[in-house]
């Protein structure tokens, strides 16, 4: 394993030294990085040209121009831009936006495309598997510079008009509910009068719930509260529990998961101080002890027999019930963010990374970052979940006609089991790959976004790069770009090899 | 063809010949051909998909002429003239029963834009910019990829080391990026070069997948029958090895004509594609992006057309795909 390791690290090395030389060669030849100074009136001319011949080297071959740029690049210096800026400063400047915004894309675009095509796949050609394709395909299709410019005219604005007198009318009700009820009775598999009562239940309850919240004015300044993060918590804690181990109340990981949920319910008002102002920190170490005490939890409750079930089922609802107070907090900072004098009620913004001067508390910065990111993340989303969704879908259908999945069924292992523990693991393999290379799509997809939505990002430093015929800026993008791209390939691989034995053997 | 063999799938089989019935089989024998139109016409998908492509390439191509030859449609996408209306749209298709004024068709069906300009006559001017470029980058990569991705499935050694290298530099360069360099220096010599000089750089999926075919083909028997009885090697991959990949390569011009038109409208919204004077779907929407509130149909026009070629270049590739390998299609037991 370590060899294979090592020969794939090297080979990846010189893949990515060619790939710099390729990339530098077109990038200096993109335009003509001389046109606008020869465009000046006489007196100046001469000395605009010569300043930039001399800045760019453009006296020398374009090889040896390369190899100038990679010897002091391998020492961490990204030289100059054709008017003389500091690219490592901007680089420094433009990548944490677009890290944030390519981390939400590719987290979300995961865990719901694999959801969904899990579902699709394991109703195949219910009236559920059929929209999901159809959409899928529709997404496939999607321009994502048509997307994001009508989410950025039409929603954004919606959005923020709607936030001024958020109260829901009637139709919006009766829509959302209905919306709600079809696709909660399409995800499951049962007879058609199960369905319809379904689809009755939900709907009524999502409508019910809509109601009451438009009435009571929580749109205007949301929030769970204690009773529903208790509710939420207990409720999370016995639908993971099902997932990992099966519906049983006096199970060991049921006991263990549910004692979880109760310790992060007394933590939300212990911690309630802490919470008030956190900085990422404090909220990372605290995400880590609770990882930490909820697996202690699952192994003193999971006793010699179900530990192995007890500790995943523990700190899964443990994750799980950080993350709904954390999103409490969020929701509660809300009301004070809207009002702030900079954001003046516009809550969801078009422009830009972050609202620029904003002086808040951590939780009115999330709400800053989120409104900003909301709709670039769903332009780049929507374009990215059909790939994931149709990929989850075929390679699922394909482990679900294996054999040891019959095996299992035969053996008499309940449809839980086989699902999670036989098929699932085994079909998520072919998605590691399809995640490396899925990456480089996002970030063609980020340049475009980050145009649509007017953020000086990654993004502009390629197009000043071209239009410019500046390879520096260029480079620097592609440093970070293919970097990237490199990275995500060779963890693919080796995580490909590490999950299937006959790579990892032969 | 074999009359017995034509009939559409899904109804049985008519009784063979008096040999087949006296062995007890009722079976039609077909070609490897005639199962993959079978297949292929019970997709629905892919049947929308044909006629709604087959009209936008019927539309786009004799709606204002192509090159020298005249169309039916009497404005041109350059003569300007006056605004009538604000430049509203003048297409109805709101049914008369229903209280509309019907199927009309009008002076101006798309509207007009800011100096006049028929916007239908520019939309169909922008498809066909959008999808000569498309189809170019799509022949151009897939006869690349093809033949990078046979060369390197079936020699080993030194040649496939090399082959595959290229690949994974060119993969490690985010396809959009590569892309738009190259376009830059490609958008002013004309759409020609420039769909050429995008598949140059975006054959890598097709190389990957024809590879993986031909390393398994390369084992069979028939290949080896070529090669003991002296056949060269290039005869092998295009006589022997190219003709069984022939699924593929095909699904996979679909999906890249797909990919390439959102490729190129991309990049025309970058400003970086196809350049001025010339138009295309993706520049359209990039210049009127900004009149979208008050001339909302100049920024929908150009859209709904690229996902209508998109969304059914990429139905049909879903039924071709279906059609040469049904294995995914498996309906669980």
């Amino acid at each position: 394993m370590l060899v294979f390791i090592a020969r794939r690290l090297f080979v990846s090395l010189w893949v990515f030294l060619a790939a710099t030389a390729v990339m530098f060669i077109l990038a200096a030849n993109a335009n003509d990085p001389l046109e606008e100074a020869r465009q000046l009136p006489d007196n100046e001319r001469e000395a605009a040209l010569a300043t930039i011949t001399e800045r760019m080297n453009l006296d020398k071959p374009v090889l040896i121009r390369y190899l100038l740029w990679l010897g002091s690049a391998i020492t961490g210096d990204l030289g100059v831009n054709r008017q003389g800026q500091d690219v490592n400063a901007m680089l420094g400047t433009a990548f944490p936006a677009t890290l944030q915004l390519l981390a939400a894309a590719t987290v979300l675009a995961i865990v719901f495309g694999i959801a969904i095509g899990v579902i699709s796949a394991l109703r195949q050609y219910s009236a559920f598997d059929q929209s999901v394709t159809f959409v899928a395909f529709v997404c496939f299709s999607l321009p994502l510079f048509w997307v994001g410019t009508l989410l950025k005219q039409y929603i954004a604005v919606d959005i923020n008009d709607w936030l001024q007198d958020p109260t829901l009318s009637l139709v919006m009700v009766v829509a959302l509910s209905l919306l709600t009820g079809a696709v909660c009775s399409g995800v499951l598999v049962v007879d058609r009068r199960t369905r319809w009562t379904v689809f009755g239940a939900t709907a009524g309850a999502m409508a019910v719930l809509l109601l009451v919240l438009s009435a009571t004015g929580w749109f205007a300044d949301p929030g769970l509260g204690p009773v529903v993060v208790a509710l939420t918590a207990f409720a999370g804690a016995v639908a993971i529990t099902t997932l990992v181990s099966g519906l049983d109340f006096t199970s060991p990981p049921m006991r263990a998961a549910l004692v979880t949920a109760a310790v992060g319910v007394v933590c939300y008002f212990a911690f309630g101080p802490v919470l008030n102002d956190p900085n990422l920190l404090t909220l990372l170490l605290l995400a880590l002890l609770t990882a930490a005490v909820s697996a202690g939890i699952g192994w003193f409750f999971g006793g010699e027999l179900f530990r192995r079930q007890a500790i995943p089922a523990a700190v899964l609802t443990g994750l799980f019930t950080a993350t709904v107070i954390f999103v409490d907090r969020v929701l509660q900072a809300f009301a004070g963010y809207a009002a702030h004098s900079r954001i003046r009620g516009r809550v969801i913004s078009t422009i830009g990374p972050s609202t620029p001067n904003f002086e808040g508390t951590f939780w009115q910065h999330s709400l800053d970052s989120a409104g900003h990111l909301l709709l670039p993340t769903l332009a780049l989303v929507l374009v990215s979940l059909a790939s994931y969704t149709r990929y989850t879908r075929a390679s699922m259908l394909e482990v679900m006609n294996q054999d040891y999945v019959r095996t299992a069924r035969a053996k008499g292992l309940t449809e839980r089991a086989v699902i999670t523990r036989h098929a699932l693991r085994n079909g998520m393999i072919p998605i590691t790959t399809l995640t490396a290379y899925d990456i480089g799509t996002l970030i063609g997809g980020a340049v475009i976004t980050e145009r649509v939505f007017g953020w000086k990002a990654m993004g502009t430093l390629l197009q000043d790069g071209i239009e410019q015929g500046d390879p520096m800026p260029i480079m620097a993008f592609f440093l970070v770009a293919g970097g990237a791209i490199v990275v995500f390939n060779m963890i693919a691989d080796i995580a490909y090899a590490f999950l299937d034995p006959r790579i990892r053997l032969s | 063809m074999r009359k017995k063999s034509a009939q559409p799938a899904g109804t049985p089989p008519t009784p063979g010949s008096a040999d087949d019935a006296a062995q007890g089989m009722n079976v039609a024998s077909r070609t490897q051909f005639q199962l993959v139109r079978a297949r292929f016409f019970r997709h629905r998908g892919a049947l929308v998909g044909m006629a709604l492509f087959g009209f936008i390439l019927t539309l786009a191509a004799t709606s204002i002429g192509w090159g020298p030859i005249p169309g039916w449609w009497d404005k041109s996408p350059t003569g300007t003239g006056v605004v009538l209306e604000g430049g509203r749209p003048t297409l109805g298709v709101w049914p008369t029963f229903l209280g509309g004024g019907g199927v009309t068709w009008g002076e101006h069906p798309f509207g007009q834009d800011d100096i006049g300009r028929d916007y239908f006559a520019v939309v169909m001017r922008g498809t066909q910019v959008s999808l000569t470029v498309a189809f170019l980058v799509g022949t151009v990569a897939t006869v690349i990829g093809t033949v990078i991705g046979a060369c390197a499935g079936y020699f080993r050694g030194w040649a496939e080391a090399v082959l595959m290298r290229v690949t994974d530099v060119m993969i490690t360069i985010p396809t959009l990026v590569i892309a738009a360099v190259v376009a830059a220096m490609a958008g002013r010599q004309g759409i020609v070069v420039l769909g050429i000089m995008l598949g140059l750089v975006t054959w890598t999926q097709t190389a990957r997948l024809v590879r993986g075919e031909v390393l398994s083909l390369r084992e069979k028997e028939f290949v080896e029958a070529a090669r003991s009885v002296g056949t060269s090697a290039k005869r092998i991959i295009f006589r022997h090895l190219v003709p069984n990949v022939v699924g593929i390569i095909i699904v996979s011009v679909t999906l890249a004509i797909a990919a390439a038109v959102l490729l190129e409208t991309g990049l025309s919204f970058l400003g970086i594609g196809v350049q001025p004077p010339d138009t295309s779907l993706g520049r359209l929407i990039t210049d009127y992006q900004t009149a979208m509130m008050t001339r909302a149909w100049l920024f929908y026009w150009p859209g709904l057309f690229i996902i209508g070629i998109a969304l059914s270049v990429n139905f049909i590739g879903d039924g071709l795909r279906d059609a040469f390998d049904p294995r995914q299609n498996r309906v669980r037991d």
